[in-house]
């Protein structure tokens, strides 16, 4: 009995079991997608047009979060060239101190190949390629640049959104979506068709005018 | 409606979680993503190609640079937009504002003014050093728009409204966020009628007296002043027009 | 220059934007010569295109904006637009529509939105500029750049209007946003599976690290095709579309009804073959197996609601839910002739659309309403709209020789060789629920019934109209021409297009669909 519900507990909470996996070395992904429920919960459930819009804030933020989650590197530093892979180089502080220059280094990649990059552009200042070790030590910037554009256009939505809802607040005074719904729904029913092959005399264009403006 | 709200969410969620049994731990080093030849090449041979130790903006700028004229474009048109929506026409134009609750009139306060005062100009240095320093550190244009429109909605909230459209009407912004458009759009042209591709900046070196990877540096610092234009342009529009439901008077 | 007419198609909307919003404060009437003009500029680039493309040995044309070309730096590096057939055929359908409709709005802008002339033709030339380039494009995320771009100056070219437009506008917003997020979500995965976002460079390492069974590259399939069918309004998703477009203003739907969804219809087919590649889209049997049904549902529901609708820009809204399940239908059949049908629907469906929202435009200016009681004796006081609107109507139920009737041929046989019989039997009933509208249609302008069965007519030929609604009097010639003109392209791709089918097959050709019952 004991053997058998110890093999069970494995399969959740051992090493390799379902919830170390998904909850530990997967805990970014876990986070995003919680994030992303509660906003798309938020958008399609709630009634007041604001919770509405936070919650679609919320669903873009996540998927934000996923993406530069994406470009991480364990042990590699921000995407930007540090000192000594500069295209225009910190030459004087590397001429006096080489030594001292690798090892304020935030990224971990060994000494000689740093000192080796060192010695071969200590006589030029053209820029080089950086090999496939130092390239290692940054992160990605791709999914960073990506989410420059998102977040911008995360913002332009929210920005008309949030000016429809004025528009909407000023039309029927109320920004709970189902009194939006019962407002639209009387108008509608006291819409008149306006009437322009009436043979009587004209007093239908009064009412369709009104119900034009609306 | 909320009972197909949550069956929809919790559907969703399970395709995800579904999904991510299938990724790679955070931060492996061999995930396509992280060892694709494109990925590679971005950062190992920004600094041959274009001579900006920031890949980030390199890449923004230049190697996806249409990408983010149509960034720039979405924000204008956000802009646009929202001064369409909000603006009143005709008869609505004379219909009294909606009277606001608990709303009681002051002066400006002494102690906010004078320190907006001293903090509006060092914002907006900060804004510019933002944008220019954007190929070396964090920044670019951006980051540095958004600073500079921020700096005219403290002066909006810090006085009134009318003072800060005194210095960028909405008038004025719109055509501020059109002369950012047509810098970006402008310099792509321009490179396109030397020869190369729209938005080659490559091709600038034969009116510059630059290197080509010089050239391109430049044109990214250009392309870079044209967004902040756009942004501040419409980061103002948008709260002017916002805060006060299409009046542009009043205001918070 | 023709080198770059790829970049002009772009570079004339966006100029002629941008200037539209300098000068639109002040000289308002300038907008509309400005917006022409750009379209026209746009126009001629995408023929040139469309040439170089036909001359080209590859079929296909590639530019790398910034210069980033393949030869010299990894693919996927820059962005990169790929000219072929079907992206060139339908990004031309997007710029001569907008063209025409360009013409068209003069009047209807100036009357439903005055004073905003400035705003709304800025947000038409992007609209198109993003459209032109959602078809165009050959990198996953610049397409939802643009995806976004289209999207946000629709919302604004649709609340412009109307608070009510308003209203409808905000239900568009929070379902496209899910559909656009939906589709960011689904590259992002593809993204860190492949490592690029090059469409072509996708599908190449999809075939070369065997990626068709890994569990996230399936889950990013079905949120892209999640997040366009949402874009696309189809059934259930639908809910946004007649709202939005019955209450926006006349040139807004005149745009965004023949043109949207249809792009969309195009993303759906790029992602099915160019990006996934065939192999792992349709081999999957049980997408194969179950989106036909959706569809034959789709279908069904679209045609009986548009059945009961008593107002024609309405009932026109819900055809084109029901056209978009046609469109849906063709590419998922998986079959040679439904994909052949599918493009050419979407070339056909943009310009009969085109044509009927155009004349509906003309009645509601002219009657002030688009109810069925306010449409008669139109064929006596303005038979030329009427003429162009019924060719559109035609096209739709599907009769010789317009457009229509070769696109749902090539749907039916598409749907007859791969033994979809729902999807045969979903097509039939709606076209007989089509003629059933137009030809009541028919009857209501020229009877004098009125809903409630009322005979107020006198005797044969008396309609019990006003002597004001009997004379001629057709409408403006900048709404009129471009009504006329849209008609006879309904009319010349009905009669020419087996050499449109022609280059279509011809982009089908590499992709080995299978033709027969033997799939």
């Amino acid at each position: 009995m004991r053997a058998v519900s110890e093999a069970d507990s494995s399969i959740m909470f051992g090493e390799d079991g379902l919830l170390n996996e998904l909850l530990v070395e997967r805990f970014n992904y876990c986070v995003y997608v919680v994030l992303l429920l509660i906003g798309l919960y938020a958008m399609i459930a709630k009634n007041n047009l604001i919770k509405k819009l936070i919650g679609m804030s919320i669903f873009q933020t996540a998927i934000i979060l996923f993406y530069v989650s994406i470009g991480v590197k364990e042990g590699g530093t921000i995407p930007i060239y540090v000192a000594e892979h500069d295209p225009h180089g910190n030459h004087a502080e590397h001429a006096a101190h080489p030594e001292e220059a690798n090892a304020t280094e935030g990224s971990e990649e060994n000494a000689t190949t740093a000192t080796a990059s060192h010695e071969a552009d200590h006589g030029h200042h053209a820029p080089r390629s950086l090999t496939d070790e130092e390239t290692s030590g940054y992160a990605n910037p791709l999914p960073h640049v990506l989410m420059l554009t998102a977040i911008v256009v995360g913002v332009a939505t929210l920005g008309v959104a949030l000016a429809l809802t004025q528009r909407i607040y000023r039309a029927y005074g109320t920004i709970e979506e189902d009194a939006v719904l019962a407002a639209i729904l009387a108008e509608d029913a006291a819409t008149v068709i306006p009437d322009v092959l009436s043979t009587k005399p004209k007093r239908a264009k009064a009412k369709s005018r009104k119900a034009k403006q609306a | 409606m909320k009972k197909l709200a949550l069956a929809v969410t919790v559907l969703t969620g399970v395709l995800l979680l579904y999904a991510a049994q299938d990724f790679l731990a955070w931060g492996d080093l061999q995930s396509p993503a992280s060892a694709s030849p494109v990925s590679k090449h971005f950062i190992a041979d920004t600094g041959v190609d274009t001579e900006v130790p920031n890949m980030v903006t390199a890449v923004l700028a230049d190697y996806r640079g249409f990408d983010t004229m149509f960034e720039t474009v979405v924000i204008f048109i956000a802009g646009i937009a929202i001064i369409g929506i909000l603006r009143r026409t005709g008869a609505d134009a004379d219909a009294p504002a909606l009277k606001r609750e608990n709303e009681i009139a002051t002066e400006p306060d002494l102690i906010v003014t004078n320190t907006v005062r001293l903090l509006v100009p060092v914002i907006q240095l900060f804004a510019f050093y933002v944008l220019a320093h954007g190929h070396v550190s964090p920044g670019g244009g951006f980051q540095g728009g958004v600073i500079m429109g921020a700096s005219f909605i403290l002066v909006a909230l810090a006085w009134d409204l009318p003072k800060a459209m005194d210095r960028l009407s909405v008038d004025r912004a719109v055509m501020l966020a059109g002369v950012g458009i047509l810098i970006y759009a402008g310099i792509g042209l321009f490179s396109m009628l030397l020869g190369g591709e729209f938005l080659d900046y490559a091709e600038l070196s034969h009116v510059l007296p630059v290197s080509s990877e010089m050239a391109r540096y430049h044109a990214m610092l250009g392309v870079e002043i044209g967004v902040a234009f756009t942004v501040t342009a419409v980061m103002f529009a948008i709260y002017a027009n916002l805060s006060t439901r299409g009046r542009l008077e009043g205001g918070l | 220059m023709s080198e770059n007419s790829i970049a002009l198609i772009f570079a004339f909307p966006l100029f002629g934007a941008v200037l539209c919003a300098l000068v639109g404060r002040k000289s308002r009437n300038l907008c509309h010569p400005i917006a022409v003009a750009s379209l026209a500029g746009a126009l001629w680039g995408g023929i040139e295109t469309l040439r170089r493309v036909i001359a080209s040995e590859a079929n296909e044309v590639s530019y790398y904006f910034g210069g980033w070309n393949a030869d010299a730096y990894p693919r996927g590096v820059g962005i990169e637009f790929r000219a072929d057939y079907l992206g060139t055929l339908i990004m031309l359908v997007v710029v001569g529509v907008a063209f025409l409709v360009a013409i068209y709005s003069k009047l209807p802008v100036a009357e439903e939105t005055p004073e905003k002339e400035g705003s709304f033709y800025t947000l038409f030339l992007l609209q198109v500029t993003g459209l032109a380039g959602i078809c165009l494009t050959g990198d996953a995320f610049n397409l939802y750049v643009l995806i976004e771009v289209a999207a946000l100056t629709g919302y604004g070219l649709i609340a412009m209007g109307s608070a009510r437009a308003a209203a409808a506008t905000f239900n568009y917003v929070i379902l496209g946003t899910i559909g656009a997020s939906f589709y960011l979500l689904g590259v992002g995965y593809v993204y860190m599976k492949t490592g690029t976002l090059n469409m072509v460079g996708i599908q190449e390492v999809i075939t070369a690290d065997g990626l068709a069974d890994s569990a996230a590259m399936q889950v990013a399939f079905v949120f892209i095709c999640l997040g366009v069918l949402i874009k696309m309004a189809f059934f259930p998703f639908h809910a946004w579309l007649p709202n939005a477009y019955f209450h926006a203003p006349t040139a807004t739907s005149s745009l965004l009804a023949p043109l949207v969804t249809k792009v969309m219809i195009y993303v759906m087919i790029r992602m099915t073959l160019t990006v996934f590649g065939v192999d792992f889209s349709f081999e999957n049997t049980l997408w194969t197996e179950v989106i036909p049904w959706l569809v034959v549902i789709a279908i069904v529901c679209a045609a009986t609601m548009a059945l009961a609708q008593r107002d024609v820009k309405k009932m026109l809204t819900y055809l084109i839910v029901a056209e978009v399940g046609y469109m849906v239908g063709g590419i998922w059949v998986y079959n040679y002739y439904g994909f052949i049908g599918s493009i050419f629907h979407v070339i056909s469906d943009a310009c009969m659309t085109l044509c009927l929202f155009l004349g509906v435009g003309i009645i509601l200016r002219k009657r002030k309403t688009t109810h069925f009681d306010g449409l008669r004796g139109l064929f006596r006081k303005m038979p030329f709209t009427m003429g162009g609107f019924f060719v559109g109507g035609f096209s739709i139920i599907g009769l010789p020789p317009t457009c229509g009737f070769f696109s749902k041929w090539y749907l039916i046989t598409g749907g007859m060789l791969a033994e979809r019989w729902e999807y045969m039997v979903a097509l039939m009933f709606s076209t007989m629920v089509m003629v059933v509208l137009f030809f009541r249609l028919i009857e209501r302008i020229h009877l004098a019934v009125t809903e409630s069965g009322e005979n107020i007519g006198h005797g044969h030929g008396d309609l019990a109209l006003p002597d004001s609604e009997t004379f001629f009097d057709e409408a403006h010639w900048t709404m009129l021409v471009p009504l006329l003109l849209s008609a006879s392209v309904v009319l010349v791709i009905g009669i020419f297009n087996q050499d449109i089918v022609n280059l279509i097959q011809d982009f089908l050709e590499p992709f080995d669909l299978p033709k027969g019952t033997d799939r």
